[in-house]
Formats: structure tokens, sequence, C-alpha cells
């Protein structure tokens, strides 16, 4: 399968993908890497996607913050990479 | 739910039937080589390159790139099948049998029945020792008579052939015995622990 | 923060819709945009995506993201399509739909890369080829909404003939004395060029005074090295790294 159409490389993209199973928006929300503890926007985390899943992983770090993959019998999610993920009100959402 | 509407003129590409003895079911054939990756590709240089043999956390033999090449080397040409369907024809490699390994570390047999490769970015995928013995597993470092690039893991990447292609872990730096089998990187998100391509053992429960 | 309330842009569900093909647009040689007929469709922000799916007669399904080009004012959803000669959906998009044709598509996706006119401070958009398209989505919804603030748009193509929306940028650049349209051509310039013929660089930025912005609001789309140098770039010269929105594309691994 060739899949080189051009996509997005950063955690922008995994909004689609994590919109379906919470309902809400993720790229706003800030979080702590558990590898280096810094701290930054999801949507500037950079995106690993293939057809087998997709991995979010710290951009000064590179640990792994996030694997998703869908299977037949669902999306399979670990998010231990994150040691916090913090949400904030967005303008548009008051 | 409604069934998704079909998008006119958009196909998949299916095996051509001449070669339906050698590619799985659900699988098609490819010229290309894709390219599957769970993060950068790291850029190693063999300088710094390294193999291990471990026994839970204990290291039985460890080769560097020099002293990997002296190793006797096999070659072989094979077919490999990658999860995302696509299946690759005689594919020609050259490397060291996981037999060779383990012959020059002084081990008549291994010490467990499983295993557990490490790789450089975090990676892992667990293997039976019964589909590496044999001539069915070795560490490759070359493709089509050409170092392996990066992109396909280079300097070196397991080969375990008759496994979906996931088990071929790119980047190998480490094989670790373990007692039991336990779930690597894509088997414990729910994809098939063994990873049979002949019975279609894709995903968790297949 | 209220739950319950609809917001334009922030869909309570992410569900799959059909988007019918109502008309294509030939941008450059190899993009096209596709004007879509999307049922309820619950609105959008500027700088948005969605994610598109399709299905071949034998089920067998492909899916892959898509920046919207069109403003949140628009009555139809348009899509600004790059063709990547050895893909498999953006060949089918640009080469493949005509009108009439359904797909399905889910959406809107993202809060986090958009833009609205409420937003105070100068805009300084920053594209690198088809990563001028969520842009586009911002300086069309700047033009509808009339602008209040100074915005500037540079963008790096390779050639002139790859410059996407190229005629609709001069127009609203005309119609508009507060906008700023910069070109950078990094492969061919034609004969005369007087403009930029390198990557978006530091002193590029400095050159056309970015850094002498007051809080301007940063949002930068591309491949990957480009939007990596010019966020670099921009921290480097003293712009707020929490005013600096990027987002990434690039060929995916298959």
């Amino acid at each position: 399968m060739s899949e080189s159409d051009l996509q997005p490389l950063d955690g922008n993209a995994a909004a689609g993908l994590l919109g379906e199973m919470f309902w809400r928006d993720m790229t706003t929300a800030t979080g702590i890497c558990a590898g280096c503890g810094s701290e930054g926007p999801f949507a500037e985390a950079r995106l690993f996607a293939s057809a087998m899943g997709s991995v979010l992983r710290c951009p000064h770090c590179d640990n792994v913050l996030l694997r998703a993959a869908r299977t037949p019998r669902g999306v399979w999610l670990d998010m231990q990479g994150f040691r916090s993920l913090t949400f904030t009100p967005t303008p548009d959402a008051n | 739910m409604t069934e998704p509407p079909i998008s006119r003129g958009f196909r998949s590409r299916k095996p051509q039937t001449e070669q339906r003895d050698r590619v799985p079911p659900g699988q098609y054939l490819t010229t290309d080589f894709p390219v599957l990756s769970a993060g950068p590709t790291p850029s190693i240089s063999v300088d710094n390159w390294s193999f291990a043999l471990q026994l839970g956390g204990s290291l039985l033999a460890k080769w560097n790139w020099t002293e990997f090449q002296a190793l006797p080397q096999t070659d072989l040409k094979t077919d490999i099948h990658c999860v995302t369907k696509w299946s690759k024809l005689d594919t020609q490699w050259r490397g060291v049998s996981f037999d060779t390994l383990l012959e020059a570390a002084g081990l008549s047999e291994a010490p467990t029945e499983y295993t557990m490769l490490h790789c450089d970015g975090g990676y892992t995928t667990n293997v039976p020792v019964a589909d590496l013995k044999d001539g069915m597993g070795m560490v490759a470092t070359q493709y089509d008579g050409l170092p392996l690039a990066p992109s396909h893991g280079g300097p070196a990447r397991m080969l375990v052939p008759h496994l979906y292609f996931w088990k071929s872990a790119k980047w190998v730096r480490r094989l670790r015995f373990i007692e039991k089998d336990e779930a690597g990187f894509w088997e414990s998100l729910g994809y098939h622990i063994y990873g049979d391509p002949w019975r279609e053992q894709r995903y968790t429960g297949d | 923060m209220t739950e319950a309330q609809p917001v334009a842009g922030v869909p309570r569900r992410l569900l799959w819709s059909r988007a019918e093909v109502v008309s294509l647009r030939d941008d450059t040689p190899r993009v096209r945009s596709l004007t879509l007929a999307v049922a309820d469709w619950p609105g959008h922000l500027a700088g948005q995506h969605v994610d598109v799916r399709l299905t071949a007669e034998d089920g067998y399904q492909a899916q892959r993201s898509y920046s919207i080009a069109s403003p949140p004012e628009a009555p139809l959803l348009e899509l600004t399509v790059e063709t990547i000669s050895d893909g498999e959906v953006s060949p089918y998009l640009t080469g493949e739909l005509r009108p009439g044709d359904i797909f399905e598509l889910r959406g809107p996706i993202g809060g986090y890369f958009v833009w609205s006119e409420r937003q105070p401070g100068p805009l300084v958009l920053i594209g690198g080829g088809s990563g001028v398209v969520p842009l586009m989505a911002m300086l069309r919804h700047r033009a509808i909404a009339g602008p209040t603030q100074p915005a500037l748009l540079v963008y790096s193509s390779r050639n002139w003939d790859e410059i996407i929306y190229r005629d609709e940028l001069e127009r609203l650049a005309a119609a508009d004395p507060s906008l700023r349209i910069v070109h950078t051509l990094t492969r061919a310039q034609p004969q005369g060029w007087q403009g930029f013929r390198r990557r978006v660089d530091k002193a590029m930025l400095e050159e056309l005074g970015v850094p002498a912005l007051a809080s301007p609001n940063l949002f930068i789309c591309g491949p990957t090295p480009m939007v990596e140098t010019a966020a670099q770039a921009s921290v480097e010269l003293g712009i707020d790294a929490a005013r600096i929105k990027t987002e990434r594309f690039g060929p995916s691994g298959g």
C-alpha cells in the first residue's frame, strides 16, 4: 500500500481519532511529558501515523506520549506517556 | 449504522491470481517496499552500533559492527507480508541467523522459549524462539545486495518473514530471552500476539 | 464553559457525513479544489480540517486528512488537494471525482490551529506549498468579516506556476491595503523576478518587519522542515512562543 499522500504530522491530526472517542477537541489541551517533564500543546506533539496506528511523540525527547490503533474490535488507546493533560476553556466555547 | 457509500472508481489493489499460492488471505502484491514507522528514523553510525543477547536483565553476548560482520553470514530469499495488507515476493536478504548468534554466544540452545526484541526509538516486539531457530529468523544487515537503508531499519533489522512484518523489527539492538510470552509495542495495542499471515492473525482475537 | 451549547467548529460528536461534489476547480497542474455539499454541516472555524474516507466496492477503506479552504461564512465546503503521484487517496480526489459523486467526511476537526477575526493582534501567516490551504481559509474569513488588523502572508512555492490561489490572493491584496502578500519562489523564478528566491528564514521575517509587530498571531503550516525553521526563527525574533501556532504535514508512512 502506498501511503505517500501528504498527511499532517503533528498532534493536530490526531484530533479526529481522539474526537471520535472523547467527544471533545484534544488539540487545545496542554500536556506534560512523562519522559522529560516538558510542557506543551497537544497539537505540537509529533505524529507518526500509519495504517497500523498512530503514535504521538514528545517534540523534545521523542518519548511516546500516546499510541492508538483501530482494530475490528474497537479503538485501543495508551496515553501513559502523558504525566498529565490540562484542558482550559477556549474563548469560542464560552 | 448505514453502510458507507461506495466511492465510484476507487479500488483496492488485489493480488494477481497466478501468485495466489504465495499470497496469504487478504493480502495484495506490491513491487514497492512501503515504509511503516512508529517513530523518527534514527541515524546510527555503525561505529556506535552493537547487538546484544540478554537473559532477562543480564548480558549473554554482545557484538560491535565489525565483530557482527565477521560472524558467518546467511543469504535468504523470501516473501514478506505486512499486516497493512501488502505482500512482496522474492525479497533478498543477508545477515546473521539466530542459530549462528546462539552458537557465537556459546549457547547450545536458547535459555527460554520466548524473546522480546528491543529497538532504537523504544519499539519492541515479541517472537517465540521456535519461530527464530532452525533458520527461521535472522538479524539482517543487507537488502538486495546493499547495506540496509535507515528507512528500512538499517544498520540492522530483525527478519522473521513467516510472521507479519511488524515482527521483523527495524533498528533492532537487543534480543532479550524471556520466560513467558509478553506483548510488544503493537501487540499491546490490539494486534495479534503471534501474527501468522496464513491464519490471518492480524488482531487480538483473530 | 457551557457544555450543552453547540458551538461552530466544536462538534458534540464526530460522525461520518456524506459529501457530494458540486464542482471542481484546477488551481495548479497538481492541485485541485473540490466544492462540496455536506449534509448537516455544523459550521467550522478558519484553519480546521476534515477526515476523508473512501470505500471501495469490496469494502476496502482509505482515510486521509485535508484542510478546509473555505471560510466559515461560505455556504459550501471547499477542500484543496495536492496530487501526490504515488498516493492512494489524493490521485482519486483530484483525478477521478466528478460532480455528483459522493464520499464520506467527518469534521470539522481541530481547535488549535484556528483563527477568527475576533482574535486581537496583527495576523502573520507563513505557508509552504499546499500548507497555504488553512491559511487561505483565514484570509477569506478575514476579507468577509472586514479586516480590523494588518495581515501578512509569506508564501513559499517551488515556482510561479505552483502558487495555489495566485489570482485570488492578488485580488485580496488589491482590495485591502492592510493585507500584504509576499511570495518566495525556491526552485525557479520567472524572468525579471524581484522577490525572494529562498526558503523562509529568519532574515526574511526580519526584513518583512515581523519583529516590529505588536503581539502578532502567527500561523505556520507546511512541510515539517519549513515549519520548524519558521517557528524557530520567529521565537529568535522575540515572538512569544504561545502566539505561534503550527501545523506540519508531509508524506505519511505506510
